[in-house]
C-alpha cells in the first residue's frame, strides 16, 4: 500500500514528524515499511503562466509553437513548445530558466527550432504526476498567474509504501493507515467514512443476493446525466498517481479514489448496458464471461458472479465484464459497493490468475459496513466533479449478520505477553482498534449468523469451547466491522500487545527443561560427517531432483527399485521431475562441476534423504480435520501414503586420492578407497562391514562390493561402470560408495565393552596360502579366523602374488598371524598348532594350501 | 742364583719409549676422522703396535730393570689410550654435528598428499544451532521431507485457500490432490512433535525445505530452516523474546541488537518478526541523508525469522488443550543466517557444491 503523507495527514493530526519517524511507528504497529519515496522536493521555480499568443513555426517535422507567456513578471517570456493542446489564453505550468523538474532535471534558456526558449511549458509527465502525457498540462481557469505550481498541485510529498499482511485488509486504505498512525502518535483520527448519509427514497437499480455464502451485502446507487467528457481534477490525479494507480477517466478515477480512501472496492456499470435486475450468484455450468481485460473466461461453478438478464456481467470483487463497462459516452451510471466472501474472491482470483486491486482487498477482508458510505461518496463525487445528478434511491440487498463477540478476562493479553497490562490499558487499546467492550460475558453475543467467511475463521461447537478463555474480570469484546480477522482471544491479545509496543515486552528465558540431548542417530550423523571430511571428502548438498535420464545413465535395469520414484506435480524443470532414489546422480554432477572448474582430484560426500515409494502405498494421503487431534488410524493413513525416506550417505571420488608431489607419484582414487569410505562410516556406527563381490549398477561389474553388516545389506562401493562414467562425463575410473545410514542407525549396540589387555608377548606366524584366484580374500580371512581360535590376536594380509610360481589360475596370499594368550607366554608348539588349525580350515573351505608345501 | 746375562733391550730405552709416545700422540692428533683414528689406534695402541711389542719385552729384562721399564711403558700406553679416547669423543661430536647438519631438510616443503575435506557450512550451522538449543534443554526433532499436506498446512491453521498452498509456492507430489507435498517449512515437525511427545515439549528441528523458487543469488528451491517449538504451562511472548535473544547472541555475538515487530502467520497468534540490526550499516542507512545500504536495503534492520505464540487452534489440532498449555514457535532460514554470520553473499555458492566454497569452513562453523 502506497500512502502519500499529505493524504494521510488529512485524516490524522500527525505531528511534524519525518516520513521515517511516521513509518517507524507504523512498522512497530505491524505495518512494515517497504520504502519511502520522496517526491517533488527538488522541484524549483515552476510557476503558473498564461499563454498570451503563439506563432506556429513552419518547416519542422511536427508543428512547433513559439509562445509568449505571461508569468507574473514585467515582460512575457518567449517559450518554444512542441504541444498543440492549448489555446491562447490558457493557463499552463512554466518551468522558468533555472528551474528544476522532478528527478532533478534543470531547465535553462536554450536555443531550439531557431528561437531562444526561456523555459518550458510542462506536461503532467514532466511534473512527475503521470507516466506519460499526450500534451502539456492546461490548468483550470482562475489559477493565479505566477503562483508556485509545486505548492498549488501538491507536488511535494512523501509516499510511504507499507507491507500489509494478509489479515489486515483494512490497512489497504488511507482510512485504515490513518487510524493506525493516529493511534501510534496518540492524536485525533478523522474517519472519512463517518458521514451522515441522507435518507434514501426508494430503490435504485434492482438487485438481489441469490447465494448468501457468496455475498452478504450488495448496494447499488445511480447517477444520471454524468458528463463523460469531464476531466478528473488534478489533485485527484496526483493522489492516484502517488498511490500507484494510473488515472483513467473521471468515473473510473472516482471509484479508485474512493477505494484508496476507504478501502471499499467499487464498480461502475453503464446503466444503459444493463438488462433486468442484478443477481449475485455462483456460476452455472458452461457459462463464460469476457472481462475488462478482454479475456474470455470459462467460469467455474464456485465463481461468484454479478449477473443480469443477459447472464454474467462481472466476476464479483475481482473484475467487471467488458460488455457493461462504462465507456466514453456513458451518462447514466450504476455504482456497486458490496461485501463478498473473502475466500470466495481469493479462490476466484487464483483460479483465473487474476489479481486486481479489488480482489486484493476482498480476500483480505473489507469492512462490511462500508458499501452504503462508499457508494454515497462515489456518487457525490460524480455529481460534484462530473455534473451528474444523484438518484434518490438506494438498492440495499443484505443478509443479517451478527457481529463476532469474544469474551476474555482482562488479564488475558498480559498472560499471553508475559507482562501485566492494566484493565484500563486493555480496554483502551481495544477501543482504539475500534472494538466495543462490555463488562462481563454478554450472553448470546456473537452467536448469530456470521455472514460470508472473512479472513478469520469463526469456530463452532467443541472448538469454541476449547478456544474459550475464562478467568476473573471478564469482558466481552465486539471487534469493529473492519477487523474480521479478530475472532479469537489471542487475536485481541495481539492487538493490545502491538499497540502497547512489542519493544516493551520483557526478554525472559524460560526455565530450562531437562532435555535428553542428541539421540544416538543424531550423534552418529555428526560423526559420519566428521569422519568423511577427515578422510578427505568435502560435503555437498545437491538438489534431490532427478530426471529419467539420470536413472538411465546409472544403467538401472527397468525393474530396478530405484526407478520407482516420486514424481512432482509441478517440477521446476520437466527434465528433472522425480525425487531422487539414490544420492549418486547429484554427487556425480557436482563432481563433474568441480572437475570442470579445474579440480580434477575431487572427493565429495553427501548425507541426505532418498525417497522410495512403497509398492503397495495408496496414492493419496487424506487431509484430516483440524478441530481435534486426529485419530491414530487417520495418522496411520497419512503415514501409509508417504514414501519411505531413509537417510543415506554417499561418496564419489576421482583423480588422485593421494596427490603426486615433490615426494613422488601419488595414488589414483580406486575402488578400495570407496570401500574404505564405507568402512569409515560403519566404524562410526560401531559396526564392522563385511564385503562381498556383487554386480550392481552403476558400479563396474567386476569392481563392485556389496557391503553388509551381519546379514543386512547396507550399501555398495567400488569403481563405477565405464559407461556410467562416460554418461555423466566423469573422469575415467571414478569411484563411488553409497550406503543407508538408517540401517546402520538401527544397529546401534550400546556402549563398547572394554577388553582386558594382555601383557604377555606376542607370537607371530606368517603363512602363504595358494588359492584359486577367484577366491574372495574376505572368505580366506574368515576361514583363518575361524580356524585359529581364541589365541589369534590379528590377521593381516601383507602380500598378494600371482605368477608362474603359484601356477596358472592361482594366487598366493601372504598373511601374518599374531597370537597371544591373556595369561601366559605361548609356546612355539601352541602357536604352530593354532596356525595349522587356521590353515586347515582355509584348506577345507576354500581348497587353500600352503605355498611351498 | 743363575748366572744372568743382562741383555740390552733397545725398545725399552727411555728415549725409544718417549719416541713411540710422541709418534702415537702425533698420529692421534693428526686423525681427521673416526676412520683415521681407528687406523691410528691400530698402529699405536693395537697388539702389533710398537708400544705393545715393547711391553712384551719387559719380561726379558733383568728383574731389577723390569719395574722401571714397566712403569715407563705403562705410562706411555696410558697416555696414548687417553689421547685416543679424548680424540674419539672429539671426532664423534664433530661427526654427530655434521650428520645433523647434513640431514637437515627444508621444512617449508608443502605436504598436501592427503588433503582434508570439509563439512558443508549449512550442515554445521544447523548443528551449531541445535547445540545452542540443546544447551537450553531442547531436543532435536525430525520428520519427513516429503510430507502430508495436513501436516504442512492444515494442522498449522493454513486454510485450504491460502496462497502458500498454490503451485506457485509449493511442490506437490503425484497428482495435485494427492495430499502430499515437499514440506515448505520445518513446521510440520512441530506438529509431529506435539502429536508424539509428552508435555512439556521443547524441540528444535533444523532441516531441508522446498519452495518453487528459481535459483538466484537470494533464492533457492531447496533450502534449510530451523524451527523451534516450546509447549508448556505459562509460556509467554516474553519467554519467546528471551529465547530468541539468547539464540541471536549465540549466533552473532552478545552485541547483537534485535527487534520484535508485529507480523502475521496463520500458525501463531500473536505473531512477530524477529529483526536484527543491520550488520553492515548498523542502522545508519535508515537515517535520511546517509549513504544507502545494500544489505538491509537502507531499512536499518534485516528480517531473521518469524515467530509467535502457537495459535491455540494449532494446539487443538495436535490434541493439546490450549486452556492448560501455551507455547511458542519460531523459524529462521539457515541460508540467511549463514549469509549474515559468514558474509556469504550468493546462495548459489551454497548449492553448487564447489569445494572452494566449502573447504574453508572445515569441520565446524
Amino acid at each position: 500500500m502506497k500512502v502519500p503523507l499529505s493524504w494521510l495527514r488529512e485524516h490524522a493530526d500527525l505531528p511534524a514528524a519525518t516520513a521515517h519517524e511516521i513509518a517507524d511507528r507504523l512498522t512497530a504497529a505491524g505495518l512494515k515499511l517497504e520504502s519511502i519515496t520522496s517526491v517533488g522536493h527538488e522541484i524549483k521555480n515552476i510557476v503558473v503562466g498564461r499563454v498570451l499568443e503563439f506563432k506556429t513555426l513552419e518547416g519542422f517535422k511536427k508543428p512547433i509553437r513559439h509562445c509568449q507567456v505571461e508569468v507574473g513578471e514585467a515582460a512575457p517570456r518567449g517559450i518554444v513548445c512542441g504541444a498543440v493542446n492549448f489555446e491562447a489564453g490558457d493557463l499552463v505550468p512554466v518551468a522558468l530558466p533555472g528551474s528544476v523538474l522532478p528527478g532533478g532535471f534543470e531547465i535553462g534558456a536554450r536555443k531550439t527550432y531557431g528561437h531562444v526558449s526561456e523555459g518550458m511549458i510542462c506536461s503532467e509527465a514532466e511534473l512527475g504526476i503521470a507516466d506519460s502525457s499526450p500534451g502539456i498540462l492546461v490548468l483550470p481557469a482562475g489559477t493565479p498567474i505566477g503562483a508556485d505550481v509545486a505548492t498549488l498541485l501538491g507536488l511535494r510529498d512523501d509516499v510511504i509504501e507499507l507491507e500489509v499482511t494478509p489479515d489486515r485488509g483494512y490497512a489497504l486504505s488511507i482510512r485504515g493507515v490513518a487510524r493506525e498512525a493516529a493511534t501510534a502518535f496518540g492524536v485525533e483520527f478523522r474517519d472519512p467514512a463517518a458521514v451522515d448519509l441522507p435518507e434514501a427514497s426508494g430503490e435504485a437499480f434492482p438487485a438481489s443476493i441469490a447465494d448468501p455464502t457468496a455475498c452478504d451485502r450488495f448496494v447499488l446507487r445511480e447517477v444520471t446525466g454524468f458528463d463523460p467528457a469531464a476531466q478528473s481534477p488534478l489533485w485527484m490525479r496526483v493522489r492516484l498517481a502517488r498511490a500507484g494507480m494510473r488515472p483513467v477517466s473521471l468515473a473510473v478515477d472516482i471509484t479508485n479514489y474512493v477505494m484508496l480512501e476507504l478501502g471499499q472496492p467499487l464498480h461502475a456499470f453503464d446503466r444503459g448496458r444493463l438488462s433486468g435486475g442484478i443477481v449475485v450468484r455462483r456460476a452455472e455450468p458452461g457459462e463464460r464471461l469476457t472481462t475488462l481485460d478482454h479475456v474470455d473466461r470459462e467460469l467455474h461453478p464456485e465463481d461468484i458472479l454479478i449477473t443480469d438478464d443477459s447472464g454474467p456481467i462481472g466476476l464479483a470483487g475481482t473484475m467487471g465484464g467488458k460488455d457493461t463497462e462504462i465507456a466514453d459516452d456513458s451518462v447514466d451510471l450504476v455504482i456497486e459497493a458490496a461485501h463478498f466472501s473473502a475466500t470466495g474472491t481469493a479462490r476466484m482470483s487464483r483460479r483465473h490468475n487474476l489479481v486486481s486491486e479489488a480482489s486484493k482487498r476482498f480476500e483480505r477482508g473489507v469492512d462490511r459496513e462500508l458499501p452504503l458510505v462508499a457508494s454515497w461518496r462515489a456518487v457525490s463525487l460524480l455529481a460534484e466533479l462530473g455534473g451528474a445528478t444523484v438518484s434518490p434511491g438506494v438498492t440495499h440487498a443484505q443478509v443479517d449478520v451478527a457481529p463476532t463477540a469474544i469474551a476474555i478476562p482482562t488479564g488475558h493479553p498480559g498472560a499471553v505477553a508475559g507482562v501485566p497490562y492494566s484493565r484500563e490499558t486493555v480496554v483502551h487499546r481495544l477501543e482504539q482498534v475500534g472494538c466495543t467492550v462490555a463488562d462481563g460475558v454478554v450472553e448470546g453475543a456473537g452467536e448469530g449468523p456470521h455472514g460470508v467467511d472473512a479472513t478469520g475463521t469463526v469456530s463452532t461447537g467443541e472448538l469454541t469451547e476449547l478456544l474459550r478463555v475464562v478467568g476473573d474480570d471478564m469482558i466481552t469484546v465486539v471487534p469493529p466491522s473492519w477487523r474480521p480477522d479478530l475472532t479469537d482471544p489471542n487475536d485481541l491479545a495481539e492487538e493490545v500487545m502491538r499497540l502497547e509496543g512489542y519493544d516493551k515486552l520483557p526478554s525472559v528465558l524460560p526455565p530450562a527443561p531437562a532435555g535428553a540431548g542428541l539421540t544416538e542417530a543424531q550423534r552418529l550423523r555428526r560423526r559420519v560427517g566428521r569422519a568423511l571430511a577427515g578422510a578427505g571428502y568435502t560435503e555437498v548438498l545437491a538438489y534431490p531432483f532427478v530426471g529419467a535420464r539420470d536413472l538411465d545413465d546409472l544403467l538401472l535395469t527397468d525393474d530396478d527399485a530405484r526407478r520407482r520414484a516420486v514424481r512432482l506435480t509441478n517440477p521446476l524443470s520437466e527434465d528433472e521431475p522425480f525425487m531422487r532414489t539414490t544420492l549418486l546422480p547429484g554427487l556425480f554432477k557436482t563432481a563433474v562441476r568441480n572437475v570442470g572448474r579445474g579440480f580434477g582430484d575431487v572427493a565429495l560426500f553427501e548425507t541426505g534423504l532418498v525417497y522410495r515409494p512403497r509398492e503397495d502405498a495408496p496414492d493419496r494421503a487424506p487431509v484430516l480435520r483440524v478441530d481435534r487431534r486426529p485419530t491414530e488410524d487417520e495418522l496411520a493413513a497419512v503415514a501409509a501414503a508417504l514414501p519411505d525416506q531413509p537417510l543415506r550417505v554417499a561418496v564419489v571420488l576421482t583423480g588422485e586420492f593421494e596427490r603426486s608431489g615433490w615426494w613422488g607419484k601419488g595414488r589414483a582414487a580406486g575402488w578400495a578407497d570407496a570401500v574404505e569410505a564405507a568402512r569409515a562410516v560403519a566404524r562410526e556406527a560401531g559396526a564392522e562391514l563385511s564385503v562381498q563381490a556383487d554386480q550392481h549398477a552403476p558400479w563396474h561389474p567386476g569392481r563392485c562390493a556389496a557391503l553388509y553388516v551381519g546379514d543386512t545389506l547396507v550399501g555398495h562401493a567400488g569403481e563405477l561402470h565405464p559407461r556410467v562414467v562416460e554418461a555423466y562425463g566423469l573422469p575415467p575410473r571414478a569411484c563411488a560408495m553409497e550406503l543407508e545410514l538408517t540401517r546402520l542407525e538401527r544397529l546401534h549396540t550400546g556402549p563398547v565393552q572394554a577388553r582386558r589387555v594382555s601383557a604377555y608377548p606376542v607370537a607371530t606366524q606368517d603363512v602363504a596360502l595358494i588359492v584359486p584366484d577367484w577366491t574372495s580374500v574376505a572368505d580366506v580371512e574368515t576361514a583363518l579366523r575361524d580356524g585359529a581360535g581364541e589365541l589369534l590376536e590379528s590377521v593381516r594380509l601383507f602380500d598378494v602374488y600371482t605368477g608362474a610360481q603359484v601356477g596358472e589360475g592361482n594366487k598366493s596370499l601372504a598373511y601374518t598371524l599374531r597370537f597371544r594368550a591373556p595369561d601366559r607366554t605361548l609356546t612355539v608348539e601352541e602357536t604352530t598348532a593354532a596356525r595349522d588349525a587356521a590353515v586347515a580350515v582355509a584348506a577345507e573351505r576354500l581348497g587353500a594350501h600352503l605355498r611351498g608345501v | 742364583m743363575s748366572n744372568y746375562d743382562p741383555v740390552e733391550v733397545t725398545p725399552l730405552h727411555a728415549d725409544e719409549v718417549a719416541r713411540m709416545l710422541t709418534e702415537a700422540l702425533e698420529a692421534v692428533a693428526a686423525a681427521r676422522d673416526l676412520d683415521a683414528l681407528k687406523q691410528a689406534r691400530l698402529a699405536h695402541a693395537g697388539d702389533r703396535s710398537p708400544i705393545a711389542l715393547a711391553n712384551r719385552e719387559i719380561g726379558a729384562l733383568p728383574p731389577a730393570a723390569r719395574a722401571e721399564a714397566g712403569k715407563r711403558v705403562g705410562g706411555a700406553r696410558k697416555a696414548i689410550a687417553e689421547a685416543l679416547s679424548a680424540r674419539q669423543a672429539e671426532l664423534e661430536a664433530q661427526r654427530d654435528a655434521r650428520v645433523l647438519i647434513e640431514e637437515a631438510v627444508d621444512v617449508t616443503l608443502p605436504w598436501d598428499r592427503r588433503p582434508a575435506g570439509a563439512r558443508h557450512p549449512l550442515t554445521t550451522l544447523q548443528e551449531r544451532i541445535a547445540d545452542a538449543f540443546v544447551a537450553m534443554g531442547y531436543e532435536v526433532a525430525e520428520g519427513p521431507e516429503l510430507e502430508g499436506e495436513w501436516f504442512n498446512f492444515d494442522a498449522l491453521n493454513i486454510a485450504p485457500d491460502h496462497p502458500a498452498r498454490s503451485e506457485h509456492d509449493t511442490f506437490f507430489v503425484g497428482s495435485r490432490d494427492s495430499g502430499m507435498v515437499l514440506r515448505t517449512q520445518t513446521s510440520p515437525v512441530q506438529v509431529r512433535a506435539m502429536l508424539s511427545r509428552p508435555l512439556p515439549c521443547y524441540v528444535i528441528s533444523p532441516g531441508k525445505v522446498f519452495r518453487t523458487d528459481e535459483l538466484d543469488a537470494t533464492h533457492t528451491p531447496v533450502f534449510h530452516q530451523v524451527e523451534g517449538l516450546a509447549v508448556d504451562k505459562g509460556l509467554t511472548m516474553a519467554h519467546l523474546k528471551g529465547t530468541l535473544d539468547a539464540f541471536a547472541a549465540s549466533m552473532f555475538g552478545e552485541g547483537i541488537t534485535t527487534r520484535f515487530r508485529p507480523n502475521y502467520f496463520p500458525f501463531t497468534e500473536p505473531s512477530a518478526e524477529m529483526d536484527l540490526r543491520c550488520f553492515v550499516c548498523r542502522g545508519a542507512s535508515a537515517v535520511p541523508g546517509n549513504p544507502p545500504c545494500r544489505t538491509c536495503k537502507s531499512e536499518g534492520w534485516i528480517e531473521w525469522g518469524g515467530c509467535g505464540m502457537i495459535n491455540p487452534r494449532v494446539l487443538v489440532s495436535c490434541g493439546i488443550d490450549p486452556r492448560e498449555y501455551s507455547g511458542f514457535a519460531f523459524g529462521m532460514g539457515i541460508e540467511r543466517t549463514l549469509m549474515f554470520r559468514h558474509n556469504a553473499e550468493d546462495m548459489r555458492d551454497m548449492v553448487e557444491g564447489d569445494v572452494r566454497f566449502t573447504l574453508p569452513f572445515g569441520m565446524e562453523v
